[in-house]
């Protein structure tokens, strides 16, 4: 580790810090309804729009109809998107010519975008065309990142209101989220982009002949525009298949910081808009802190990993000071790459600009751990929150009573209902992820596309699932996910990962809203303060984590400690 | 905390031998699948007896190492259902003796005709009638319809003083079982047999009715929903060993499981709520349910009588402020003469202090009249001669006197509304129309009130005092006790409205009261407490009933809730904390042989893979044992904010939780290797 690169690593902190208050004031006022500084030019295109649907703007849902409203608009983007991937090879702006999608990648293409996961189990660039990208995967990465925001208002709602049944009106937050914060963000970024170099057109891809006389096909497209909504709306699906890795995707050490900074801010920006909106802002940074502890140790893990490299291979001759560089992009290096892995994981991001599976085992425990947590730290736009406040829920049913009373958040109390669906919640991680990755581990049609052998083969499928079921979309590598089995697993664990989580946690939006909202006395838990953070830290570890600890010891760090012994495999 | 009962020792052998009885009949799983944590212990308790009695078949060598994680995995089971056992056998003991008094009631029953009957009392219906003389126990409950008499309560209240009971008013209602002790009464029978106080106390005490609060039920939640979780860990652990060829038994799987779920919280839930009933009925107060206890923990406002809880119920005169034209002597007489009749212990107050320190002697003179206190006149009096002396409450005198505002001298109205600035009660005496003087009747705040106020601010509760005073006089007293807030003048339909509003608000409102008229408050609020004095409807509205009959008795209440929620809340983060640990027991014993460099991760370096497991078993159940005496007496409580509570209990509990494994699995994992018993 060095100086420099702990410097590069606070400094986007910084960043995102002086960032989180404007925006989540901003977003504050949006999903208020109230007049914002695009007011005046975007109020006459949202009223137009809810005219053309049929919506009533003023009329509020119950949380029933909120989540139903949600799965619909959710299936119909699934059914759209998968109709466009089979179809692709009869729409416009094909220019390459791309054949239709296979119906499992279809399928797992079409749920991954839908579900804000973005795994690619195919190669953007080789796979689909431009219309796909544009019409099919970046409207879903625009509208999946607004669904998860509009949940999460719902559920702020549910905190701020008291007596009242109803937590919003899914359509109208759900336009409001792109309207307001997603399209003109992703519009400033996407020019950020071309400035920085980025490629933006929808020409086919340029074949040159190299020094060597080969030809080479450079393939090109609309890749500022996808790359701009791909971190804002934490996707992480690329244009290119390696992702943020590849250097028109992520050119320089600029567009590096550009990318980590637009995904990490929106979803911590969305934190203070919580605080902001139920009445509490140091609620709001007291989540936000408990939020920077854990991510900052998870990049300090995998920076320390990854710079302290690979016994086995200094005992080969190799510079000790060069620290791990495989998988690692030289002109971002370790400090940049870990720091980009633990933001992508701790968020719901998935892009990546490095390979996860080419780190040390504990540089890959880390990313893997950190989506096993649940994606938040900050997580994704809105899932992020809303995972994180069942967290705090949680952190106050153990430990509120220890103070006397009958636990209560904010003023309401937590009771048999919340923690019924709090737990439902709670089972489908574990579920998703170790149920899939046992049977994987000893299916052998599943067991034939590991990379690897040892331990590091199990991290694989592990890596994959917790991705998919974390609606991450991040890829450890080594594992041939385009399968029969995997593009269809893994697209079911997506689906449970982001769809029979919510649903649970809208019901206890819902009984949550219609609670009373007591007054805050001295023999209130307070859930602002340091003790508070703590405590929240320790029960995200070890309600979220903990589980995981035994999949763990037979992945990444049998892995660890293996190479620190000398073992391979 | 004031007068509690005896508690049998914890070591009492009349106690721990019929509850180690009960934990062996209490292993039925019929009753233990209420506790799915325990019930899942023992179904794998059950599993893990048959792989040993396999083992022992197939191959002996294994079967020491399976005998023994199946023996512990039952004592796992015992301890809990002991722990349960151990909490009904203290209420036992107290619902036993409670059963004695009523055992063999008779009952004389007034017939229609006027003649009587004698039948035993578990025959009596509502309605009946009975007569009960002294030396006689009251064969059920009911309420005084004729007569007077002394009735000693002691079977259930455990105070030998008795205490009068007479029909009409708020003393009418009577106990079964308990016995008169003069004069002869008859008591209209209100309550049948079977459902009576006492047979509802027993049946608390006993834990038969008892049926899991609403906080407990969403911790069974939690509970329940943790041990689902570690249950597929744990079937998933299995396929993933696969992978890198390691074949696990279903021994150690089955240990790693019992570890992981919160058998600690979860095998002493029900103790803990047991106990905390138990601790309510010590203090003499019963509760008809688990949720009002828990709803004394969450009690945001206190709504407190003035008379009883803050001051000593009596009015006091102090002083005779004379009018002018009139000496403090011929005051102090007409005011001796006037209270003669009255009997409220305000008028014996000015007896007792015009003939002490005025000095006035005791008149033996006859009288053409006497006047005696009534609520209606508000005023009590003599005729004697030409004289027409009267005392009372000041408008009721001004009235009688015939005086108009402008002929009441200014004097007289300074002084007047000087007594009732300080917090006093002023009285007017008068002859005739003739204004003699005030008299100042004083309340005395009760020593040491105001500091529990002031700690149960500190626990963020607003204690509101209730009063029929006058807004001056009511807030020179809230003043002088420190109360957050007062309501003045209040009619018991006041009280009942400021529970609604601020129920409204989102807080918890506790009460207490013993009036026919504090019924209504007393269901409204959200913890009401009903004095054992006071009138059946009290009683029957309440969710508690206070056999002292005190009411500064719902502070404790309070303070009982609290306790009860943060043993449960202690015990449960000590309990999710100690998986840790076990963690790092368990994991590496389980993988070493596949993949010898997690060694690493036996931090507490334990003997071998079979001791780390059995020692991490041991010290699972050994806790729920060493935690018994905890959940039975609750965690140490002493008033003090949340925030303050918080920090002392996340540590010592979470904290402690997360230290604590470590130290005990290493030292019951040297005892494991040193006896050799794997």
């Amino acid at each position: 580790m060095t100086i420099i690169g702990w410097l590069q690593i606070s400094l986007l902190f910084l960043a995102v810090l002086i960032a989180i208050k404007p925006l989540g004031l901003y977003m504050a006022k949006v999903f208020a309804g109230e007049r914002t500084l695009l007011s005046p030019v975007l109020w006459r295109v949202e009223n137009d729009l809810y005219r053309l649907s049929g919506i009533r703007a003023d009329k509020e849902q119950s949380w029933l109809a909120y989540t139903l409203a949600m799965l619909a608009f959710s299936l119909a983007g699934f059914v759209a998107l998968y109709a466009i991937l089979r179809l692709q090879a009869y729409l416009p702006l094909n220019p390459q010519g791309f054949a239709a999608v296979p119906p499992d990648l279809a399928f797992n293409t079409a749920v991954s975008f839908v579900t804000n996961t973005n795994w690619q189990n195919y190669g953007g660039e080789t796979t689909l065309s431009h219309f796909s990208q544009m019409a099919g995967l970046t409207v879903q990465n625009f509208v999946s990142a607004a669904t998860g925001m509009a949940l999460a208002i719902a559920f702020t709602r549910a905190l701020a209101r008291s007596k009242i049944a109803t937590l919003g009106n899914f359509w109208v937050d759900l336009t409001r989220a792109t309207l307001y914060v997603l399209l003109p963000i992703a519009f400033l970024i996407a020019i950020a982009f071309v400035a920085m170099g980025l490629p933006q057109t929808l020409d086919a891809s340029v074949s040159a002949t190299t020094l060597e006389g080969a030809n080479q096909v450079i393939s090109l497209g609309p890749v500022a525009s996808q790359e701009a909504i791909k971190q804002l709306g934490t996707n992480g699906g690329g244009f290119f298949n390696v992702n943020a890795a590849h250097p028109f995707e992520n050119p320089t050490a600029w567009s590096n910081y550009l990318n980590i900074f637009a995904m990490l801010s929106l979803s911590s920006a969305l934190v203070y808009t919580f605080g902001q909106m139920v009445g509490n802002r140091r609620q709001g940074w007291a989540l936000i802190a408990a939020i920077a502890v854990l991510l900052v140790s998870g990049v300090a893990v995998t920076y320390w990993a990854e710079a302290a490299g690979n016994p086995i291979l200094t005992a080969l001759g190799v510079d000790p000071a060069l620290g791990n560089m495989e998988g690692k992009e030289i002109r971002f290096g370790q400090a940049m790459t870990a720091l980009y892995a633990a933001v992508t994981t701790g968020l719901s991001d998935g892009g990546v600009n490095g390979m996860h599976g080419s780190f040390t085992g504990l540089g890959g425990l880390v990313p893997m751990f950190l989506i096993q947590l649940g994606e938040v730290l900050p997580g994704g736009v809105g899932s992020g929150l809303y995972g994180l406040l069942v967290f705090a829920l949680l952190s106050v049913f153990v430990a509120g009573l220890m103070v006397g009373r009958t636990p209560e958040f904010l003023g309401k109390k937590i009771e048999a209902r919340e923690m019924k669906f709090a737990m439902l919640a709670v089972l489908i991680l574990p579920l998703a992820i170790l149920g899939f990755t046992a049977v994987s581990a000893i299916l052998p049609v599943a067991v034939a596309s590991i990379g690897t052998a040892g331990p590091h083969g199990l991290s694989e499928i592990l890596y994959a699932f917790t991705s998919a079921a974390g609606n991450n979309g991040s890829a450890f590598g080594g594992l041939s996910g385009n399968t029969v089995w995997y593009n269809t697993t893994l697209g079911i664990a997506m689906l449970l990962g982001r769809f029979a989580y919510v649903v649970p946690v809208m019901a206890i939006a819902g009984s949550l809203a219609a609670k009373v909202k007591a007054p805050a006395s001295a023999g209130t838990f307070p859930t602002d303060g340091p003790l508070f953070v703590g405590l929240l830290i320790g029960i995200i570890l070890i309600l979220g984590g903990l589980q995981f600890f035994p999949a763990l010891a037979l992945g990444p760090i049998a892995e660890h400690f293996s190479m620190l012994a000398g073992q391979t495999f | 905390m004031s007068k509690e009962h005896q508690a049998s020792s914890l070591l009492d052998s009349k106690i721990l031998v019929p509850a180690a009885r009960d934990a062996v009949r209490k292993l039925d799983p019929r009753q233990l699948v209420r506790n799915p944590v325990i019930f899942v212990t023992e179904v794998v308790a059950a599993v893990v007896t048959v792989l040993f009695v396999r083992d022992l078949v197939i191959s002996p060598a294994a079967a020491g190492f399976s005998g023994q994680i199946a023996a512990w995995l039952w004592f796992t089971v015992l301890f809990a259902t002991f722990a349960e056992a151990v909490a009904e056998g203290r209420g036992r003991a107290q619902a036993d003796s409670l059963k004695k008094t009523k055992s063999d009631l008779v009952a004389r029953r007034l017939k229609p005709d006027g003649s009587t009957d004698t039948i035993p009392a578990s025959g009596l219906k509502v309605g009946d009638i009975v007569l009960v003389a002294a030396g006689e126990l009251i064969p059920g409950d009911g309420e005084v319809i004729a007569g007077v008499a002394s009735v000693n309560e002691s079977a259930i209240t455990g105070e030998s003083a008795p205490v009068i009971r007479e029909s009409g008013g708020d003393r009418s209602a009577v106990t079964g079982g308990t016995q008169v002790l003069s004069d002869e009464i008859r008591v209209k029978i209100t309550v049948a047999p079977g459902s009576s106080f006492v047979d509802r106390m027993i049946a608390l005490i006993e834990g038969a009715q008892r049926q899991k609060t609403p906080n407990e039920i969403a911790l069974s939640i939690l509970l329940s929903g943790l041990t689902l979780i570690f249950l597929f860990v744990c079937v998933a652990i299995w396929g993933l060993a696969g992978y890198s060829g390691t074949v696990l038994s279903v021994t150690v799987l089955a240990a790693l499981l019992v570890t992981l779920i919160p058998t600690t919280i979860g095998g002493l839930l029900s103790a803990i709520g047991i106990a905390g009933m138990d601790r309510l009925v010590r203090f003499n107060v019963i509760a008809t349910s688990g949720r009002a206890v828990e709803a004394a923990g969450d009690v945001d406002t206190l709504l407190l009588d003035k008379t009883g809880t803050i001051t000593f119920g009596n009015r006091m005169a102090s002083d005779f402020l004379a009018a002018p034209g009139v000496t403090a002597g011929e005051l102090a007489e007409a005011a001796l003469l006037a209270s003669l009749s009255d009997e409220t212990p305000e008028g014996r107050s000015v007896v007792a202090l015009a003939t002490g320190e005025f000095g006035v002697a005791m008149p033996r003179a006859e009288f053409d009249a006497v006047i005696g206190f009534t609520a209606e006149t508000r005023l009590s009096g003599v005729d004697q001669g030409g004289r027409r002396l009267r005392k009372g409450a000041v408008d009721a005198v001004l009235k009688f006197a015939g005086l108009a505002d402008q002929d009441v001298p200014a004097e007289f109205r300074r002084a007047v509304d000087q007594i009732a600035r300080t917090g006093g009660t002023p009285l007017a005496v008068a002859d005739g129309n003739r204004l003699l003087g005030a008299i100042h009747l004083k309340d005395v705040v009760k020593p040491g009130i105001k500091e529990r106020f002031a700690a149960l601010r500190a626990m963020g509760i607003r204690t509101v005092m209730v009063t029929g005073d006058n807004p001056v006089t009511a807030a020179a007293i809230a003043s002088e006790a420190g109360v957050d807030d007062y309501l003045a003048q209040a009619t018991p339909e006041d009280k009942l409205a400021y529970i609604r509003r601020e129920q409204q608000g989102g807080r918890l409102i506790a009460m207490c009261g013993d009036g026919t008229n504090d019924a209504p408050a007393l269901a409204q609020a959200d913890v009401g407490v009903a004095m054992q004095t006071g009138t059946q409807a009290a009683r029957e509205a309440a969710n508690m009933v206070d056999l002292d009959s005190s009411p500064t008795k719902l502070i404790e209440i309070v303070e009982i809730g609290k306790q009860l929620l943060m043993t449960r809340g202690s015990l449960t983060t000590f309990s999710i904390a100690n998986d840790v640990a076990k963690y790092f027991a368990i994991i590496p014993a389980l993988f070493v042989a596949t993949y010898p460099a997690l060694d690493t991760l036996n931090i507490m370096r334990l003997t071998s893979p079979q001791s780390a497991i059995l020692s991490a078993v041991i010290f699972n159940a050994l806790i729920i044992v060493a935690l018994i005496p905890l959940a039975l007496k609750g965690v140490a409580y002493r008033p003090a904010g949340a925030a303050a509570l918080l920090r002392r209990n996340l540590f010592v509990y979470g904290l402690g939780g997360l230290v604590l494994p470590f130290a005990g699995i290493k030292v019951i994992d040297l005892a494991v290797s040193t006896l050799h018993l794997v």
